[in-house]
């Protein structure tokens, strides 16, 4: 009882729990996280790339994380103390710790940044990134030949270049098989309110959606799908548990190989940067093809739906560009004509549309 | 399909009946409890893991009620017993009980299970339209509304009542006449706190059957707000309660219909309308204060 109040006096200033050995001169390496392990989805995925982590290194590091931290300045503040912490390499996991990491990275020269999905750097703060689209492109696939109403709802946080990514990318997969197809987003305006996310789930539902997506982070709606009897699609980790009849599968992010990886070349010297005028050489943005996105296997569909989601997906492995021509804007204006393709850059500076197919615009 | 979109607005609804009335029966004894979100989460949390342990939706329902209660005395244990400030302690029991549910619900975590079933009351729920929408919903959205009634028949109709509202209004007086001040207010902390915890129950078990942590989202801070809103009486809880909730859903089925408005501006419009209703209804001070408990927050001293 006792160590349960004093957990709780913990959890009242709201912080740190920290893990690892306790031999001499372990490298620490200090993780901020955007909600809690619990949430299931996004945190709980980097969650399970912390303690892979520890089981790789052994006594060798020695992790810290802290979670629950707000997106924006707020997380500066964090960031700054596990620096001074003495942390050698801190990962800040989440979008919107992209400038305050910055930002600190400047004060503490000597600590290595790895900021995950933005795409700021500096000569000691990195990006690293899943193609998580690539998982959505599959999605789309799937829903494009599941859905009888020809309706899908989809569930989204907020409107930044990987949610619109994702978005556009489950669009072109779906209308790939069918061009009746529509998606609607409604925009939950937040990575984590599991009962939001159920309301919007029904809303969908009620509107008449038979399959639901979403780049939010709870099982929420699935939940909601199976009650309703409609289908959806786990994020982040594997949410069967929660939906055995309607999830049709989940793309999981496997951060494991790539914190290893990065903390490797740390205690070898070999880590940079990968500065360059182009956005992305040098840093890390891989899915399907080297298991940094995985797909859980295709259940509660047809064989031949399931057949057609394992084409598209080695399809994307194989190295088949998602964004291709020809493909138009939902306004009905010509993005890329037959032959053209978007290069990383253009994902994250030009996507500042819906591709044919969703409904509405994208908002601010 | 608007049947589907009211019944998702009364659903979302039922956590703030239970947590707003709750709380209006502590402020109308003089207690202002901030601490609404920290009982909502310890009663969802105790109300999940009785149901994922033993499988009994209904003792998880009365588990959550408790939990609810239980964290409402501590509360009063400070704020009662030991005289400390009203708003700081409610603060910090907020603050409390999501570190501690989170902290006791850890294991629970990534558990799922099967939620309440619904009750179709026969006849009446084949009514075209009202059928669907009011006799066809779950066990504890019944609850919500009779325990809503049963509180409104409280305070204006009963001798129990009286006494509570009069040791709101002037608790010196009430102690003068010979009422234990604090004997009321302990009951009506403690009632509060079993419907905060019941609100927060209905969370894992209802609208989303499984826990995660801090799952209310800020639901127990507009409770507090629906209870100024209602001008501390218990019918116009439900009307806010409705109203919130409609505009809630409202703003997703628009987007979801592609209505070109930003959906920033969307998620706003439930915290603009409170505001707005509260400025409108401010205005009219004789009626917007006429229920307010003057001794609302203010410590009570025997001795004096």
């Amino acid at each position: 009882m006792k160590h349960l109040l004093k957990a709780a006096a913990a959890g009242l200033v709201g912080v740190v729990a920290m893990a690892g050995a306790a031999i001499a001169d372990p490298v620490k390496i200090g993780f901020v996280y955007l909600t809690n392990p619990g949430d299931h989805g996004w945190t709980y995925a980097h969650e399970v790339g912390r303690l892979d982590v520890e089981k790789h290194f052994g006594s060798k590091v020695e992790t810290t994380y802290v979670e629950n931290v707000p997106e924006g300045p707020d997380s500066t503040r964090v960031i700054r103390e596990l620096a001074r912490q003495g942390n050698k390499m801190i990962f800040t996991t989440s979008f919107g710790y992209m400038d305050p990491t910055l930002k600190v990275a400047k004060e503490f020269p000597d600590v290595k940044f790895v900021h995950l999905t933005g795409y700021k750097r500096s000569g000691n703060m990195s990006t690293g990134n899943i193609r998580f689209y690539e998982g959505r492109y599959v999605q789309g696939v799937v829903a494009g030949m599941m859905t009888k109403s020809n309706k899908v709802g989809y569930l989204a946080s907020f409107p930044i270049p990987e949610v619109i990514q994702g978005i556009n990318a489950f669009a072109l997969g779906m209308r790939s098989v069918n061009p009746d197809a529509t998606v609607s987003v409604i925009w939950v305006n937040s990575w984590y309110d599991p009962v939001k996310e159920s309301d919007a789930a029904k809303v969908h539902i009620a509107e008449g959606a038979d399959i639901l997506a979403q780049h939010t982070d709870s099982p929420a709606m699935l939940q909601t799908a199976e009650k309703a009897g409609v289908y959806g699609f786990g994020q982040s980790s594997d949410m069967k548990a929660f939906a055995p009849k309607a999830q049709l599968f989940s793309s999981v992010n496997n951060w494991s190989p790539y914190y290893i990886a990065q903390i490797e070349a740390m205690l070898d010297g070999s880590w940079t940067t990968g500065e360059g005028p182009d956005h992305w050489p040098g840093n890390t943005w891989l899915g399907l093809s080297d298991d940094y996105l995985v797909l859980t296997p295709f259940e509660n569909m047809p064989a031949n739906v399931a057949a057609a989601a394992k084409a598209a997906a080695d399809k994307v492995s194989g190295g088949y560009n998602i964004f291709s021509g020809p493909f138009k804007d939902n306004a009905g204006n010509v993005i890329l004509s037959d032959g053209e393709s978007y290069h990383d850059g253009n994902l994250w500076n030009d996507m500042n549309y819906y591709v044919e197919g969703v409904i509405g615009k994208i908002p601010g | 399909m608007l049947e589907q979109l009211l019944l998702t607005v009364l659903m979302t609804s039922v956590p703030l009946i239970f947590a707003a009335t709750g709380e209006l029966v502590a402020e109308r004894s003089g207690v202002l409890n901030l601490g609404v979100e920290g009982m909502m989460l310890m009663g969802a949390v105790a109300a999940f893991a009785t149901a994922f342990g033993t499988g009994n939706i209904w003792l998880a329902i009365i588990v959550g009620g408790l939990a609810g209660a239980l964290t409402g005395g501590v509360f009063a244990l400070f704020a009662l017993g030991f005289a400390t400030n009203q708003v700081a302690t409610g603060l910090a029991l907020t603050i409390f009980g999501t570190g501690l549910s989170g902290l006791v619900g850890a294991p629970l975590v990534g558990h799922a299970i099967d939620g309440l079933p619904q009750i179709t009351i026969p006849v009446l729920s084949n009514l075209p339209f009202v059928g669907a929408l009011l006799f066809s919903l779950d066990p504890m959205a019944y609850l919500a509304v009779a325990l809503l009634a049963g509180v409104a028949w409280f305070l204006k109709r009963t001798r129990g009542g009286l006494v509570l509202r009069a040791v709101g209004d002037n608790h010196d007086s009430a102690h003068a006449l010979g009422y234990s001040v604090l004997r009321v207010r302990l009951l009506a902390v403690l009632f509060g706190g079993m419907m905060a915890g019941l609100g927060g129950a209905y969370l894992p078990l209802m609208l989303t059957p499984h826990w995660a942590e801090g799952m209310t989202a800020g639901r127990g801070w507009i409770a507090l707000a629906l209870v100024v809103f209602a001008s501390w009486l218990p019918w116009r809880v439900l009307v806010g309660a409705l109203i919130f909730g409609g505009i809630t859903i409202m703003q997703l089925a628009g987007q979801a219909r592609g209505w070109t408005v930003p959906s920033q501006f969307l998620s706003m419009l439930p915290y603009l309308a409170t505001i707005a209703v509260l400025v409108v209804i401010s205005r009219n001070r004789e009626f917007s204060l006429a229920n307010f408990p003057s001794c609302l927050g203010r410590v009570f001293h025997a001795g004096k």
